[in-house]
């Protein structure tokens, strides 16, 4: 009985980091790339979420396409909000940018609340709704989460491809190096941090309809609190490194679990908070993170 | 010379600015002779929307039928309806308003404990009759030094009898032996029901395995539940509100938990049912207002009142909602006068109310004696099981 307890908090604990590493690595991407702290990430995947529930429940579109739709919108979504709020304050201090990207969150989510409600809206279950048992002992892993981790482990992958091995993420990769020197070198800067927004919140939005489909219920403030879980798990592996927000995202789903099942479960969040302090003041680049000196 | 311009412009502007505000004054006092004008704090938006409007439809159907009917001491009566964000201290601004800039001569609302008590300080401090159909918080009418609150009222029975029949319930008609607690620890009237619940079991022979905790708007309860699992409970009450009780059941089922879930008037709404899924809801009781399965008269012409004008069933918050309205009228009326001060001892004074929720009589603490009724859901539907008087 206890071994199975064991497992079964395993398991949950890995379904929810899957979650948290899912947003993550958005996060982490964008700021690899143009070192902005996008706050309004968790509001994309929001966003992304109820794009998958339009198209789900009045559409009646499958899961895949409402994934991929869904990323597409979210993509379009995230260009035009770098284009309208973060471009115009490109060369401003940093505090600028994070204070409009808080603004920018804001607004989305009080938009979506005046446009569509603040009630709680029920995806439609596109995923089988199927249990696997776990070495024949009661433990039990849903279908759901095989998914989600599926997903994530291959977006991660996919992105490492992207940006290690493809021109636009050569490009994404000398942007982040030093701006001036890419554009002397003939890249279209403009053109490589809109594709960086562009994945970004594609990886977001595919988020929002996967978590969507997993809880399924979505409400406006969905963003907020796994948002800020995910800034935790990119954080905890080292900000700016995408294999380091998929172990943060995972790090931290087990640590949660863990504290619930010793009977801590009202503590969760600020062991997961406190665990961001312990990093930020001991390990500040994250677990995965090499101690680079920033260039003066 | 500039100067003094620019002096006598500001001065101008200020003058015309408080002219304005006057006659406003008046307008506003002379509308009030004519008609009667109650307050409405309710959740139009924000986590328990669905309590919060549905009371309002409640509301606003009974107060069309008076109206209708010729209002009342020949007055028709004006609904002043705010939002409260089911946020207690914009509940405390929204009654503060009410009294203040809109002068009503009673509160209706808020939908829950908590917000209630968030609005109840600017209603006394105002003297201004503040009532709350569903806050079945113990403490809302009584203050912590079991000292009654004046303009404090509420027309639904109280937390600790949700409790103790839940517990009762449990052990005598379930003969269940073996509980677990889950409670939503953010939340009073959960804490509530929880506490009662805890006092009760054990003395009636059941006992506690486990009691574990959870926070509103959480979304993953898989921990919490494989904890619970492992103490092989029998029986679960999960004192909480539909959106997390929604989503607890039905990954309690996914964690192969398939013991009966019992529960409060939280668990009504329709959103239970969508969030849950039909195949996670069996073995699911819980304590109630009002059952649409009764089959009285009154009930009865209020569910064909309530869909021909919403064009939906009425559900417990709507005939809550529909009681409280009839309820403050028929105190307005035995007051003989649109006075706060006269409708609040018309109001404590309530001797067999009959409403859509049964007959109810305010007792001295300000809570009224009303019965209880038990739901089950059934493949997600309620089912009415048994009603008890208190």
């Amino acid at each position: 009985m206890i071994m199975e307890e064991i497992i079964q908090q395993i398991v949950n604990g890995v379904s929810l980091g899957s979650i948290y590493a899912l947003i993550a690595l958005g996060y982490t991407m964008v700021y690899g790339i143009i070192k902005l702290i996008n706050f309004a990430h968790g509001d994309i995947y929001m966003i992304g979420a109820y794009v998958g529930f339009a198209l789900t429940t009045f559409l009646k579109l499958g899961f895949f396409p409402a994934l991929i739709l869904s990323m597409v919108i979210c993509a379009i979504l995230g260009v035009i909000i770098e284009k309208v709020a973060y471009k115009p304050i490109r060369n401003s201090t940093r505090i600028a940018a994070l204070i409009t990207a808080i603004s920018v969150s804001l607004f989305l989510e009080y938009g979506m609340m005046y446009f569509f409600k603040p009630d709680t809206r029920t995806f439609p279950s596109l995923l089988p709704d199927k249990q696997i048992k776990i070495f024949n002992t009661d433990a039990v892993l849903d279908i759901k989460n095989v998914y989600i981790i599926v997903v994530t482990i291959s977006l991660m992958l996919l992105l490492q491809y992207v940006i290690h091995r493809t021109k636009v993420g050569k490009a994404m990769r000398a942007v982040s190096l030093d701006r001036d020197a890419a554009q002397l070198m003939g890249i279209d800067i403009n053109k490589t941090i809109s594709n960086t927004f562009a994945i970004g919140s594609a990886l977001a939005g595919a988020a929002g309809v996967l978590v969507g489909t997993y809880y399924n219920s979505i409400n406006p403030l969905m963003g907020v609190v796994p948002g800020l879980k995910a800034f935790v798990a990119a954080v905890i592996g080292g900000i700016g490194i995408i294999p380091g927000a998929v172990f943060g995202g995972f790090f931290l789903g087990i640590t949660e679990t863990t504290i619930s099942s010793l009977g801590g479960s009202l503590y969760k969040d600020a062991v997961a908070f406190a665990i961001l302090i312990l990093v930020l003041l001991l390990k500040p680049n994250g677990f995965l993170g090499k101690d680079v000196k920033e260039k003066v | 010379m500039k100067k003094t311009m620019t002096l006598f412009m500001a001065l101008a502007l200020m003058v015309s600015v408080l002219t304005g505000c006057g006659a406003k004054d008046t307008g506003g006092s002379g509308k009030e002779s004519d008609t009667i004008k109650i307050g409405l704090n309710y959740e139009l938006s924000g986590n328990v929307a669905t309590y919060g409007q549905s009371s309002v439809a409640g509301i606003e159907l009974a107060i069309d039928e008076v109206n209708k009917d010729g209002g009342v001491l020949g007055k028709q009566i004006e609904l002043i309806k705010v939002d409260n964000k089911s946020d207690s201290a914009e509940a405390a601004n929204v009654s503060t308003r009410l009294a203040t800039r809109d002068k009503v001569v009673a509160i209706l609302g808020p939908a829950t404990s908590g917000n209630t008590k968030g609005a109840t300080p600017p209603a006394m401090q105002n003297k201004v009759p503040l009532i709350s159909s569903s806050a079945t918080d113990d403490d809302v009418t009584v203050d912590s030094n079991g000292k009654v609150r004046e303009y404090i009222f509420k027309t639904c029975f109280n937390d600790s009898f949700q409790g103790v029949t839940m517990a009762n319930f449990a052990f005598n008609d379930l003969k269940l032996k073996n509980a677990a607690i889950l409670f939503d620890n953010t939340s009073d009237y959960a804490k509530g029901l929880m506490n009662s619940f805890k006092k009760t079991y054990p003395s009636l022979g059941g006992k506690i395995l486990v009691e574990e905790t959870y926070q509103a708007k959480e979304t993953d309860f898989k921990a919490v539940l494989t904890k619970i699992k492992s103490t092989n409970p029998e029986v679960i009450y999960i004192p909480g509100y539909y959106e997390e009780v929604g989503l607890i059941v039905k990954q309690a089922r996914e964690l192969g938990i398939e013991v009966p879930v019992l529960g409060g008037d939280g668990y009504d709404s329709p959103k239970l049912l969508e969030i849950a899924n039909k195949d996670s809801l069996h073995d699911v009781y819980y304590t109630n207002h009002y059952s649409p399965m009764d089959t009285a008269p009154e009930v009865v012409a209020f569910k064909e009142a309530f869909l021909a004008k919403n064009g939906k069933d009425a559900d417990a918050f709507n005939a809550l909602g529909y009681d409280l309205a009839k309820f403050l009228v028929d105190a307005i009326d035995r007051a003989g006068e649109a006075n706060s001060e006269k409708i609040k001892d018309a109001l404590a004074s309530t001797k067999d109310f009959k409403g859509v929720t049964g007959s109810l009589s305010i007792d001295e603490n300000h809570n009224p004696v009303k019965a209880v009724t038990i739901l089950e859901l059934v493949d997600g539907e309620p089912k009415f099981l048994k009603k008890l008087e208190p």
